[in-house]
C-alpha cells in the first residue's frame, strides 16, 4: 500500500515536471554541471596523483637514498682561499659500514661512487658516468640486464677491471657489434665488458636502469684503486679539486613498515657522524606520504569548488520550486480540501525536486565520465574514474534535492487551505 | 476521528455559539459571531446573506477547512475544535464533499484524474478509484469526457465534474459555495437538478447562494447577517420568507 502510494506520488512528480519541460531541464542543468564537475575533478586529481605515486614507487618503497651534497659554506671558502687544497665532503665508506652495522632493519647497503670519465672503444669516445658499486646494486635498484651478467662478489674482491654498460652507452660504443667480452678504456685504464643493461621500459619507467642508461658500472674496489678519490672539476676557467668517497648510498630496509623509523634513526646517525650537512637523505616512502597529503589537499580544494557549483544548482532548484509552489497555491488548496495531509503535500513537492535533481545527477554522471575521457584524449593527462565518485556525486545530487526541496515543500504544506483556495 | 456512523435523522452537525474572529491589527473582524445551528442527516439547507455576512466562513468551518476560534462544533458527535491538522484532513477526505463557485479542478489533470484525487489520499486501490470515477462521471453525464482536461470543458461540465468529485468519497455532507454563481441560468437549472437528485438519494446538502430562486429549492434557509443568524426559514419555496 505504501509502495503504490509512493509510486503514484513519483508519477505525479514526473507529470508536473513534464508540464514545464524547459524550466525543468534548465533547473536540472544546474545539478548536471555540479555533479559532472565533482566527478571530473576527482578523476583528474586521482589520475595525477596516481602517476606521481607510480614514479615514487619505482624508486622503491623499501629504499632510503643518501647522496653527497656540497655544503654551501665550503663553496665560499673555496672561492676566496687556497686554490690547490682539495675540498673534502660527502658520504664515506665508514658511513656505509656504520649504517649496515648499527641499524637493525637495514638489509642491504649499496655504496656508489660516481665519476665522470671518457669511455673509449676503438675510435669511439663517449663521456660517461662511471659508477663504482657492489653486486647488490642490481637487486636493490631493480636493474635488469639485456646481455651478459652484472658485477659479482669475486669481481669486487679481486678488483677486476670488468664493466657493465648502460643501454644507451652500449648503443653509442657498440652500434653494430655485441659488446660482451670487448675491451674498452675508461680514462686511462683497460676494462672488459661483461654485461649490458636492458633499455628502460617506457615513458613511465622510473627504475634505476632508466636513469643509468648512460652509465658504466665497475666494481667499487676497482674504481677506488684505478681512479682514486680526487676528482677534478673544470668550471669557468678555474679548476676545482674535490675529494668525495661515495656519491650515493642506497639502503634497503627489510619491511616497508620499518622504513620511517629507520630513516629517523639513519638521520640521527648521520648527524652524529657529520659535522656539516654534506649529504641529503631521500625516503621514497616519505615522498609517497607527502604526495598523498598533497592529493588530499587537492581533493579538498577541488571538492569545495565542485561543492559550490552543486550549491548553486541546489539554490536554482529551490528558487524554481518556490516559484512552482506559489504558482500552484490553488492546487495545494484543492488537494488539502479533498483530504491531503500536510505530509502528502510535502511528499509531492519533495518528490518533484528529488526527481529533478536525480535526473540532473544521472546525466551529470554521464558527462562527468565523458569529461575525463576527453581530457585524457587531448592532454594525455592521466585520469581515473572510480565508481565511488559516481556514487558520491549521485548521493550528493539526491541530497541536494532533499535539502533544497524541503523548504519549498514545507512552505507548501504550511499554507492555510482557505487562503490557498482563495489564491488567484 | 469521526466515531460511529450516525443513524438516519440523527444530528450530523451541531454548532454551539461558533465564532470565527480574525484579528486585523487593531481591529477584530467577527466573520462568525455566535452561530447556533443543527443539521440532521438528509436535510437540504441553503444559506443566504449579504456579501461579507460570513456565508463562506460558515461553510469552511462546516467543512473542517477552517477552525472556529470560539464555541463548539460537533460533527457526528466529534468535537472538531480539539482535532489536529492531520485529523481535520482525514475528516475532509472521508466525510466532506466540496463544490466551489470556481469549480477548482486541477488544470493539468484529466477529468478521470481529477475525480481520483480525493481517493488518492485514502486507502483505496487505484483500480477501485478508477471504477468509482467512471461511475460518477457517468452519473453526471460526462462518461464521454473522461480524458479531457478541464479547459476543454464548458463551465457547466466543469461543475458537473466537481460535483462528481465531491461524491467520490461518499461524503456525509455536501457543501456547495455559490455552486451556480458562474453559470448561465440554463446550466444553473441543470446543476440544481443534479443536486436535487443527490438530495433525493439521501445526501445532506448545504448550499450557499445569493439567489432567492436557488435558495428556494432547499428545505431550510439560513439567513446570515454580520456573522449572526438572522433567521431560519422552513420550506422557503412555499411562500415569502417570514421571520
Ligand atoms: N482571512 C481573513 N482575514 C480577515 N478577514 C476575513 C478573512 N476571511 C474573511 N474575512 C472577513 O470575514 C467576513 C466574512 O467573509 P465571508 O467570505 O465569509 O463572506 P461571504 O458571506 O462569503 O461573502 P460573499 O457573499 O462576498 O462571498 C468578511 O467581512 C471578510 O472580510
Ligand atoms: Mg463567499
Amino acid at each position: 500500500m505504501l509502495n503504490t502510494t509512493w509510486i503514484r506520488t513519483i508519477k505525479l512528480g514526473f507529470k508536473s515536471l513534464m508540464l514545464h519541460k524547459l524550466r525543468s531541464a534548465l533547473t536540472a542543468l544546474g545539478i548536471l554541471f555540479g555533479v559532472s564537475s565533482v566527478i571530473a575533478m576527482l578523476s583528474i586529481g586521482e589520475g595525477a596523483s596516481f602517476e606521481a605515486q607510480e614514479k615514487i614507487k619505482a624508486l622503491g618503497s623499501n629504499n632510503i637514498l643518501l647522496e653527497s651534497r656540497k655544503p654551501p659554506e665550503k663553496e665560499n671558502q673555496q672561492s676566496q682561499g687556497t686554490s690547490f687544497s682539495a675540498q673534502e665532503y660527502g658520504l664515506t665508506y665508514d658511513d656505509a659500514i656504520a649504517i649496515a652495522e648499527t641499524l637493525p632493519a637495514v638489509e642491504v647497503v649499496v655504496p656508489i661512487r660516481s665519476i665522470p670519465k671518457r669511455v673509449r672503444f676503438g675510435s669511439r669516445v663517449v663521456n660517461a658516468q662511471v659508477m663504482g658499486t657492489v653486486p647488490t646494486f642490481a637487486a636493490v635498484t631493480g636493474t635488469r640486464l639485456a646481455h651478459g651478467r652484472f658485477l659479482s662478489r669475486v669481481d669486487l674482491e679481486r678488483k677486476r677491471n670488468v664493466a657493465v654498460l648502460g643501454a644507451e652507452l652500449a648503443r653509442k660504443l657498440f652500434p653494430l657489434t655485441d659488446p660482451i667480452g670487448k675491451p674498452i678504456r675508461i680514462g686511462a685504464e683497460s676494462f672488459r665488458v661483461i654485461g649490458e643493461l636492458a633499455p628502460p621500459g617506457g615513458a613511465n619507467d622510473a627504475s634505476a636502469s632508466a636513469t643509468a642508461t648512460g652509465a658504466v658500472f665497475v666494481p667499487l674496489s676497482a674504481a677506488r684503486s684505478f681512479f682514486g678519490e680526487l676528482t677534478v672539476k673544470v668550471s669557468s676557467g678555474s679548476r676545482e679539486f674535490e675529494r668525495v668517497q661515495l656519491h650515493r648510498i642506497q639502503v634497503r630496509v627489510d619491511d616497508p613498515g620499518n622504513v620511517l623509523d629507520t630513516s629517523t634513526a639513519l638521520r640521527a646517525l648521520m648527524r652524529k657522524r657529520h659535522k656539516e650537512i654534506d649529504y641529503a637523505v631521500e625516503v621514497p616512502l616519505e615522498l609517497l606520504r607527502r604526495a598523498e597529503e598533497i592529493k588530499r589537499t587537492f581533493n579538498i580544494v577541488l571538492g569545495s569548488i565542485a561543492g559550490i557549483s552543486l550549491l548553486v544548482g541546489g539554490i536554482g532548484i529551490m528558487n524554481v520550486m518556490l516559484a512552482t509552489v506559489t504558482e500552484r497555491t490553488r492546487e495545494i488548496g484543492i488537494r488539502r480540501a479533498l483530504g491531503a495531509r500536510r505530509g502528502h503535500i510535502v511528499a509531492q513537492f519533495l518528490v518533484e525536486t528529488v526527481v529533478l535533481s536525480c535526473l540532473g545527477g544521472l546525466l551529470g554522471i554521464l558527462l562527468g565520465i565523458a569529461i575525463p575521457g576527453l581530457v585524457e584524449y587531448w592532454t594525455s593527462q592521466k585520469t581515473i574514474v572510480r565508481p565511488v565518485f559516481a556514487a558520491l556525486a549521485f548521493g550528493i545530487s539526491a541530497g541536494v534535492g532533499i535539502v533544497f526541496g524541503l523548504y519549498p515543500a514545507w512552505r507548501a504544506a504550511q499554507m492555510d487551505p482557505v487562503e490557498a483556495l482563495r489564491h488567484e | 476521528m469521526v466515531t460511529a456512523e450516525p443513524d438516519s435523522n440523527e444530528t450530523l452537525v451541531r454548532f454551539e455559539g461558533v465564532e470565527r474572529h480574525y484579528r486585523m491589527g487593531e481591529n477584530l473582524v467577527r466573520a462568525l459571531d455566535g452561530v447556533d445551528l443543527e443539521i440532521r442527516r438528509g436535510e437540504y439547507w441553503s444559506i443566504m446573506g449579504r456579501s461579507g455576512s460570513g456565508k463562506s466562513t460558515l461553510l469552511n468551518v462546516l467543512g473542517c477547512l477552517d477552525r472556529p476560534t470560539g464555541g463548539r462544533y460537533l460533527l457526528g458527535g466529534t468535537d472538531v475544535g480539539g482535532l489536529e491538522d492531520d485529523e481535520l484532513s482525514s475528516i475532509r477526505g472521508l466525510r466532506i464533499g466540496f463544490i466551489f463557485q470556481s469549480f477548482n479542478l486541477i488544470p493539468q489533470l484529466t477529468v478521470l484524474e481529477n475525480l481520483e484525487v480525493p481517493l488518492f489520499y485514502q486507502r483505496v486501490s487505484p483500480r477501485e478509484a478508477a471504477e468509482r470515477a467512471v461511475y460518477f462521471a457517468g452519473k453526471v453525464g460526462l462518461e464521454g469526457r473522461l480524458h479531457h482536461k478541464p479547459n476543454e470543458l464548458s463551465g457547466g461540465q466543469q461543475q458537473r465534474v466537481a460535483i462528481a468529485r465531491a461524491m467520490m468519497n461518499d461524503p456525509l455532507i455536501l457543501l456547495a459555495d455559490e455552486a451556480t454563481g458562474n453559470l448561465d441560468s440554463n446550466t444553473e437549472t441543470e446543476i440544481l437538478a443534479l443536486l436535487d437528485e443527490l438530495h433525493e438519494e439521501g445526501k445532506t446538502i448545504v448550499m450557499v447562494t445569493h439567489a432567492e430562486k436557488v435558495a428556494a429549492r432547499a428545505e431550510r434557509m439560513l439567513v446570515l447577517k454580520d456573522g449572526r443568524v438572522e433567521k431560519v426559514v422552513e420550506n422557503p419555496g412555499r411562500g415569502p420568507a417570514r421571520c
